[in-house]
């Protein structure tokens, strides 16, 4: 791993008597591309604002690159950020909107022009230069949001939910063309969305968020198979989340059946919440499956057909390329390695915090 | 779909036909005519004699300033006002707006009984032991009654257009480094250029016609354009020379309006 770049130190912030952030603490490397997720009014985006120095943290600290930036304001600090609505400067030209935090620098004309034509290249909007914001579609207002940031040379950049105003298409584009341009920046990506799949394209680390504490944090494959809790197993793509029983390391019960797993350590007898991915549920014949139930609903979605299958008294959501018509009776399998397997949280409080970092 | 929307048009048109052109056909037709009928440009070239020049100069130099002091008031309040939320912005917006609901005639009239030599200003100051104030029927006076008068009319527009401007884009100011100042001077002013337009407008446009507020606190000592075009009207009787120097200021006020539309085009 790289070296440490930002320090978030036991970070709390409340607005009107409503906490936002409790405790708080994140560490951010050098070079990483990482992604704040959860739903609105986690706070995501009052983290990002705390790091942009919008926002002042009631307690806590932020260390910047060793010094602590806690009080600085934003203007003196070395990152910059792509606001959500772009936020660019309408009564200047393109060329000008990138050329604001140079000129505010004294930087030589020569070198600014030089720039401008850098990161016009860089977001791929050549010949721009005299335009003005009102002009551009969207996607191209965000990429001179981010070309108007980026010539600052800043270590670290500051995206808060970048692509929320863009259509599908064009957000799926700019997913990879983000992803681009930080390999050929090298440098900081945070990364503000509620949008689990473009976390899961992008980052290279996930800290997904809730009422105001971190839930999990990881790599996209990790949150993904191996969420930690319920809500990150709910955030993040479907799933069955089913309460069971850990009957002895290795193995489970699930709805009054019992399954091989591969997870160790929860004790025995001990009550669990077990997540499994729709696409990892198998349909077998009947007398073949652990459990048996009947397929109630078929939807045709392109890829897959999702299915739900009522067994054992649970509707198990199922995504399979092989169609089961509705009224089956189909036989219900699960590999031992896609049960994954979460303690119970004890109560609303441990359920809020659920993790530890 | 159109035909219907002409319909709906149909009352205004008539409304402005009858008094917005026709009445403004008339003023063409007497400022250009005299008194048998005749095509003249006396009425218009009557500007040039030096009362209607002095009169005319000492309008457009009062309405200047007082469409600048209304804006160095006006601009912070509604700056201030632009940073509020909600309920507070209301309150202090209708305490701006309260002495609108009263008579404008009453208002200027309080003034000059505040402002009287025996008025009630100089009865505090004398109490106070400080010498008198004598503004009453001098520029001074004027002025004050314009900016009092006409300051709401800068309040609001101003406030529109600041309100208008995205946090973001300010954060977006702070963030690529600029600092308080520079954000006011690159940011937030020239994105407040429509609100200003309006604004001058509003003020400057009235102050310059005014005659009310010259005769209440100005006397009969300093005579404005205003009140030279209607003591040509109520008291000379002479509709071609009032319509004529009518014309002019119609003139000067387009000409403002132009140099406006310029600027904002910078």
């Amino acid at each position: 791993m790289q070296k440490e770049l930002i320090k978030l130190e036991h970070i709390s912030k409340s607005f009107d008597g409503q906490m936002v952030l409790d405790d708080l603490s994140l560490n951010i490397h050098e070079n990483e591309f990482m992604t704040l997720l959860g739903p609105s009014g986690c706070g995501k985006t009052t983290t990002l604002r705390i790091l942009g120095g919008f926002v002042n943290p009631d307690t806590g600290k932020v260390i910047f690159d060793g010094a602590d930036i806690t009080n600085v304001p934003p203007n003196k600090r070395h990152l910059n950020t792509v606001f959500q609505k772009y936020a660019l400067f309408t009564h200047m030209t393109i060329a000008e909107n990138i050329a604001f935090g140079l000129k505010i620098k004294n930087k030589p004309k020569s070198y600014i022009d030089d720039k401008i034509k850098y990161a016009l290249k860089l977001v791929n909007l050549e010949g721009y230069e005299k335009r003005m914001p009102d002009s551009l579609s969207g996607g191209q207002q965000q990429r001179i949001a981010i070309a108007r940031a980026i010539v600052n040379e800043p270590k670290v950049l500051l995206l808060d939910e970048p692509l929320g105003a863009l259509d599908l298409k064009l957000r799926q584009e700019m997913q990879y063309e983000l992803i681009r341009m930080k390999n050929e920046l090298g440098i900081t990506f945070i990364y503000v969305t509620h949008d689990q799949e473009e976390a899961l394209t992008m980052s290279d680390t996930i800290v997904v968020m809730n009422q105001g504490y971190i839930q999990q944090i990881g790599s996209p494959e990790s949150i993904y198979n191996e969420p930690e809790n319920a809500f990150v197993a709910d955030f993040i793509g479907d799933s069955n989340i089913i309460a069971a029983t850990m009957i002895q390391d290795k193995l489970v019960e699930i709805l009054g059946a019992r399954f091989a797993c591969v997870d160790t350590g929860f004790g025995t007898k001990k009550p669990v919440d077990v997540v499994i991915r729709p696409e990892d549920v198998e349909l077998v014949e009947p007398e073949c499956g652990t459990i048996k139930g009947v397929v109630t609903h078929l939807i045709f979605k392109g890829v897959h057909y999702e299915m739900e299958v009522m067994a054992n008294g649970f509707e198990w959501l199922v995504h399979s390329t092989v169609l089961s018509p509705v009224g089956k009776e189909v036989g219900i399998k699960v590999d031992p390695f896609n049960i994954q397997i979460m303690n119970k949280p004890e109560s609303e409080d441990e359920e809020a915090i659920a993790i530890e970092i | 779909m159109k035909y219907k929307k002409n319909i709906l048009a149909a009352p205004y048109v008539l409304w402005s036909a009858l008094f917005i052109i026709i009445p403004l056909c008339m003023i063409f037709y007497y400022g250009l005519t005299d008194k048998s009928g005749a095509f003249t440009m006396e009425n218009i070239l009557a500007i040039a004699s030096v009362g209607h020049a002095k009169a005319l100069w000492r309008s457009l130099l009062l309405s200047l300033i007082s469409t600048i002091l209304c804006f160095l008031l006006a601009y912070p309040l509604a700056m201030i006002l632009a940073g509020k939320k909600g309920n507070q912005t209301g309150f202090i917006i209708l305490i701006f707006i309260l002495p609108m609901w009263m008579n404008f005639l009453l208002r200027t009239l309080a003034w000059q009984t505040l402002l009287e030599k025996t008025g009630v200003i100089n009865g505090i100051l004398s109490f106070l032991g400080l010498p008198p104030l004598r503004i009453i029927n001098t520029s001074y006076a004027i002025v004050l009654g314009m900016v009092y008068n006409f300051l709401p009319f800068m309040v609001l527009p101003l406030y529109n257009a600041l309100a208008k401007i995205d946090e973001n884009i300010i954060n977006a100011a702070k963030d690529l480094g600029a600092n308080k100042i520079q954000t006011f001077f690159r940011i937030i002013l020239p994105l407040s250029v429509p609100g200003i337009i309006s604004g001058v407008t509003m003020v400057f446009v009235p102050a310059l016609t005014t005659f009310v507020i010259s005769t209440l606190l100005g006397g009969s000592k300093v005579l404005l354009i205003g009140n030279v075009i209607e003591q040509e009207f109520t008291q000379a009787s002479n509709w071609h020379l009032g319509s004529g120097l009518s014309i002019v200021l119609m003139i000067f006020i387009i000409i403002n309006m132009l140099v406006t539309a310029l600027l904002e085009k910078e």
